[in-house]
């Protein structure tokens, strides 16, 4: 109860804080030039480290897969995938589902404007509660089992101008479109967005000679770090004797799309870290000028009972609040700016107020205040151990 | 005026029974710097020993090694060869932390040059040796209005800086300084050299006064009309006692 009362005028009353700061007012325009080092250096690390991690969150979005596939195929050679193989699928641990699909490709011919365009689409067989798991419906329902129904993806509704109860030709068979599923992005699985999706009924009559079994099955596993477990067993069971499937794990390209930004924010990074080390080396300058100049106050101080601690902490003191005050200013700064940028040029301001890009801000904060503490370190260290005697000759 | 303090000294530090020893004592001190091949012998095998509660006039021309042996009492300089007790604390057995505490606790200096702090008024410049001592905010500023009380100087100075007041009370502040940590021993070096006569005066007459109130002053001057506020008067001349 008695510190936190006492302990605003504590603060207000530590001479050693005081002293901090009126040396820093001593020569002003000296510590704002010094300040100015380290508020540039903290916007170039954290506005690099903001543009590397907004660059990366950009491309992640524009991809649906959170990484909890995998991608069954017929290995080279292969046609399909065999019931059977399904089967031996099953019996591995760890899995949520499993969704065989069939699939063509299609042209389909539509009229816009008094042009035609061609649209290349897939068409897919696959079981109604399995396209559930995919994507979600954006507009009507799900097509029934057996039906002439059909599902579309975003880009070919909005190509074709689609609505439920309309219909398309493919084939020369009519389908009529029930559905249309919400904008997924880039998969690594099936493509939704361009896909025409309907029964395994439907699909047979529209392609009857097509294979028996299935060209792609996708495995959803329970647990993500599971995965490498859960295809390594896939391939054993089913790649006995020769390789009959190959099994793709979709979080081995966000894997390493992680990796790639990693790299590039490191190195951006890298670049605004050079500005900070000029700016602690003009901390340092300043700092050693001003101990220098102040020569005769260490001795003074030194003769009326100063010990080497207590200078230390006074010039470190200092440092500090030059740190501290000039990473504020540039964190502020780094905020400020880059919301303008992203508003006035990318229009969308999102990425900016993530926990990762705020993270940057805080690297850049924290490292401008270490950057000035570094820089005051040798000055602080050389003020103590001057003699008192030779400090108060000094003139 | 006010009123002397009680206790004269504070700090010292008798463990035992209260058996009397010299403030301060010099037994054979020698300091020789070195110039180039040179051996300056600015000290050259001083002995003597201070009472508590004297008032000492160390008197010498410049050059002679007053200020030298100044230094030495106030544990700015070490000795090359002899020993310098403070307090009865042989100064050579201590390390830098060691000496600074020793000044803290028992010496406060006055210098020629007031040498106050240019950024920090006259009640701050009286509470930094508080902090150094760790005392509480609260505590440093009344002690510090009390020493500044002592040293006579009028209290609407007490929020001006060194460079808004007189010679005279930059020196005022300088002794309020010097009595912050009640600190048994006064080391004043030329206090009066900065100052007009009458000025000097009532500085040496505030040192008497302090004195009287059982601080041990001593003080360096080159002055002869220094010596009658002294009790004792110590001569040097070329680095030796000449009396």
């Amino acid at each position: 109860m008695k510190i936190t009362e006492r302990l605003p005028s504590m603060l207000k009353n530590n001479m050693y804080a005081e002293l901090a700061k009126r040396n820093l007012k001593r020569q002003s325009v000296r510590t704002i030039l010094a300040a100015i080092g380290i508020i540039i250096g903290v916007i170039a690390i954290s506005s690099m480290g903001i543009l590397g991690n907004s660059l990366k969150l950009s491309v992640t979005d524009s991809f649906a897969d959170i990484g909890d596939k995998l991608v069954v195929s017929p290995a080279p050679g292969e046609d399909y995938i065999t019931d059977r193989q399904v089967d031996l699928m099953r019996k591995v641990g760890n899995i949520e589902s499993i969704i065989p699909v069939s699939s063509s490709g299609e042209v389909i011919e539509y009229r816009k404007d008094g042009t035609t365009f061609m649209s290349y689409v897939s068409v897919y067989s696959i079981g109604k509660d399995d396209l559930e798991k995919l994507a979600k419906l954006d507009q009507g329902r799900y097509f029934k089992p057996g039906s002439t129904d059909c599902v579309v993806g975003a880009s070919i509704a909005s190509n074709l101008e689609l609505t439920p109860g309309q219909k398309i030709e493919i084939d020369n068979t009519k389908l009529r479109v029930v559905g249309i599923l919400r904008e997924r992005g880039l998969g690594f699985d099936i493509n939704t967005d361009s896909g025409v999706f309907t029964s395994a009924e439907m699909y047979d009559k529209l392609y009857p000679d097509a294979d028996e079994g299935y060209d792609t099955v996708i495995v959803i596993v329970k647990d993500i770090d599971k995965i490498d477990e859960v295809a390594d067993e896939i391939e054993e069971r089913i790649n006995k004797k020769e390789e009959l499937v190959t099994v793709f794990a979709t979080n081995l390209i966000t894997e390493s799309l992680d990796d790639v930004f990693k790299s590039i924010s490191l190195f951006l990074m890298g670049i605004g870290s050079i500005s900070l080390l000029v700016a602690g080396v003009s901390i340092l300058n300043v700092m050693l000028m001003s101990t220098m100049e102040r020569t005769k106050e260490i001795g003074i101080m030194k003769a009326v009972g100063a010990s080497r601690k207590d200078i230390l902490k006074m010039f470190l003191l200092e440092a500090l609040f030059l740190g501290v005050i000039a990473s504020t200013a540039g964190a502020i700064l780094t905020i400020a700016g880059s919301y303008l940028v992203m508003a006035l040029v990318v229009k969308n301001t999102s990425y900016l107020f993530t926990l990762s890009s705020m993270f940057y801000v805080m690297e850049g904060f924290f490292f401008g205040i270490a950057t000035s503490l570094v820089g005051g370190m040798y000055p602080a260290w050389k003020a103590s151990r001057m003699k008192p005697l030779d400090a108060l000759r000094y003139e | 005026m006010q009123k002397a303090k009680s206790s004269p000294h504070p700090k010292s530090n008798t463990g035992s029974a209260r058996k009397s020893y010299p403030i301060v004592q010099l037994q054979d001190v020698k300091r020789i710097y070195t110039l180039g091949n040179n051996k300056i012998y600015a000290l050259n095998g001083v002995s003597f020993s201070i009472e508590k509660s004297d008032f000492v006039t160390i008197m010498g021309s410049s050059g002679s090694g007053k200020s030298t042996l100044l230094n030495m009492i106030g544990c700015l300089d070490l000795p090359t060869s002899g020993k310098v007790r403070v307090n009865n604390v042989d100064l050579s057995k201590l390390d830098d932390d060691g000496l600074t505490a020793i000044r803290r606790n028992n010496i406060g200096f006055i210098f020629q040059q007031f040498n106050l702090i240019p950024t920090l008024t006259a009640i701050e410049n009286v509470e930094i040796p508080m902090i150094f001592n760790g005392a509480s905010a609260d505590n440093r500023r009344k002690k510090a209005l009390e020493a500044l009380k002592k040293a006579d100087l009028p209290l609407e100075f007490a929020d001006h800086k060194p460079n808004e007041m007189s010679g005279g009370q930059q020196q005022r502040v300088a002794i309020a300084r010097a009595l912050a940590n009640d600190p048994p021993i006064l080391l004043a070096d030329e206090p009066t050299g900065n100052l007009d006569t009458k000025t000097g005066h009532n500085i040496m007459e505030l040192l008497k006064e302090l004195n009287a109130a059982g601080t041990t002053v001593i003080v360096v001057t080159h002055d002869p009309k220094m010596e009658e506020y002294a009790h004792t008067t110590i001569r040097i001349q070329d680095g030796e006692i000449i009396i």
